[in-house]
């Protein structure tokens, strides 16, 4: 369908853009890649007054990594992810997720900032956010605000942000260099959303897991960790038995939701064998 | 809203609404109807075009947001009459049939091959698997494409072999 009409501004700074969402705030929104935002303006799912474009603001495409980690600016694109060669050792897990975002034409304008504020359950890097402990800063009327990625998303299509708050930068805590990781992602063909995907990193102590992490996404309403599979794993050598029992808890547990790509049921036996595959792989090294 | 677009290589101005995609300003005020739309929202990739050396769906694109790019469009691809070397793979290899995808097919299958001249068939399939063809099977394509990396090869990369 054509898309409804709405008035377009391009502001060329940060303060501009949120005093621009502040003075519409509610009835304007932005635009960074338009990869979601079209589609959904396409279907007539949200009708804005105004967009406000960020393409014009500078300071929110660089890609940092340094001894604190890895820190991504909001309009930092899919393919910027892709070329950048540091991320394959600074961040791997990160680096291997994003390839599994769409399509090499929707990876060459979407977004990271865009890909948090949409917060489709079933998108790749609020999945990888919420596993990595990562934080999301955004500027607003007020002071500016940092989240923690286990606070932002709130449900389908659902974050923390105010309706006059921006995006700046996601940040990911330093990944040292021995650690153990993994991801998986079940798809029903390549570029599609996943109908479950599953993230997970450990570091080894004396021969054992410590710091577990695991994160699933697309089976639920949200992202969510996978908390007592990571106690169990927690101090234990990953063996066939851990990693068995580890699946069997994550099937229990995990939150599943019934929709046309699989039921409820599925999404469950799915993680488990997500996890299973997952273990399995980053016990390799 | 005023809009600057240098597309295939020539200057042109455009005034239109901001809710117009690129795709229809290139349809409708530029009368390029070569770019096919087929889904509005981003799944099939018939309307992929090339800005600023990028495949991107201009289905997804603001016109406005374009405003002061490149782009290139499959009226772009041709030397006058004569077709471009990727069109002549594709019609070699029968790589379309009814032609509504293939637009989109060649100038995705362009950026790939301008920027990674020896793409394997592997990266070939993974780049045009967001493309939907409902005619050919696409091995057609696959083949066009890798049959025309000769073509695209950097000078260099051609003495080397
Ligand atoms: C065919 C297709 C397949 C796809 N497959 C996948 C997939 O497999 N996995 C996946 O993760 N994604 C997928 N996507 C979505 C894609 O990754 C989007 O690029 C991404 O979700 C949104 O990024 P964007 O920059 O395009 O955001 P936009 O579309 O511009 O915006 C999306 C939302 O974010 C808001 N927004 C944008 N930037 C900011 C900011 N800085 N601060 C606050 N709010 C902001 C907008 O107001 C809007 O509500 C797919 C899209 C398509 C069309
Ligand atoms: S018309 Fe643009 S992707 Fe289908
Ligand atoms: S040739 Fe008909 S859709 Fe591809």
């Amino acid at each position: 369908m054509k898309l409804p009409s709405f008035d377009y501004a391009a502001p060329s700074t940060l303060q501009e853009a949120v005093s621009l969402l502040g003075a519409h705030a509610g009835s304007a929104l932005a635009i960074a890649g338009g990869q979601s935002l079209l589609p959904m303006l396409a279907y007539r799912l949200v009708a804005p007054s105004l967009l406000i474009d960020l393409r014009r603001v500078p300071g929110l495409d660089a890609i940092s990594v340094t001894d604190e980690g890895v820190c991504l600016g909001s309009k930092v694109r899919w393919c910027d992810v892709e070329s950048d060669a540091r991320l394959r050792t600074a961040h791997p897990l990160l680096a291997q997720a994003v390839t599994h975002v769409g399509h090499s034409s929707i990876r060459n304008r979407g977004t990271v900032g865009g890909s948090l504020a949409h917060a489709d359950p079933a998108a790749e890097l609020p999945g990888i956010a919420l596993t990595c402990d990562a934080q999301i800063a955004v500027a607003g009327a007020l002071c500016p605000r940092t989240i923690r990625a286990e606070d932002f998303f709130l449900g389908p299509m659902t974050t923390a942000l105010a309706s006059d708050e921006l995006i700046v930068e996601l940040r990911f805590p330093a990944w040292p260099a021995a650690r153990r990781w993994a991801f998986e992602e079940l798809a029903r063909q390549r570029g599609a959303f996943a109908i479950a995907g599953l993230a997970l990193y450990y570091d080894l102590r004396d021969a054992a897991a410590a710091n577990v992490h695991i994160g699933v996404f697309g089976a639920g309403p949200r992202p969510q960790r996978i908390t007592q599979a990571e106690a169990a794993l927690n101090g234990r050598v990953i063996d066939e038995q851990a990693i068995a029992a580890a699946a069997r808890t994550a099937s229990a547990t995990v939150e599943a939701i019934d929709d046309v790509n699989a039921s409820a049921a599925y999404r469950r036996s799915l993680v488990g064998t997500l996890l299973e595959r997952a273990l399995t792989r980053a016990a390799q090294g | 809203m005023r809009t600057t677009l240098h597309v295939n290589g020539k200057l042109v101005e455009v005034d239109v609404e901001p809710r117009l995609t690129l795709a229809d300003c290139l349809r409708h005020e530029l009368r390029l109807t070569g770019t096919h739309v087929g889904c509005e929202h981003g799944v099939c990739g018939a309307c992929t075009i090339i800005v600023d050396g990028q495949a991107v769906r201009s289905c997804l694109v603001l016109a406005v947001q374009a405003d002061g790019a490149s782009i290139q469009t499959v009226e772009g691809l041709a030397g006058g009459d004569a077709l471009g070397p990727l069109q002549t793979a594709f019609r070699r290899h029968h790589g379309l049939q009814c032609g509504f995808c293939t637009p989109g097919m060649l100038m995705t299958a362009h950026a790939l091959l301008q920027a990674e001249p020896e793409a394997s068939e592997a990266r070939i399939r993974e780049v045009l698997s967001g493309n939907l063809c409902r005619c050919t099977g696409y091995v057609g394509i696959v083949k066009a494409l890798l049959d025309a990396r000769s073509a695209y090869a950097r000078p260099h990369t051609r003495e080397a072999r």
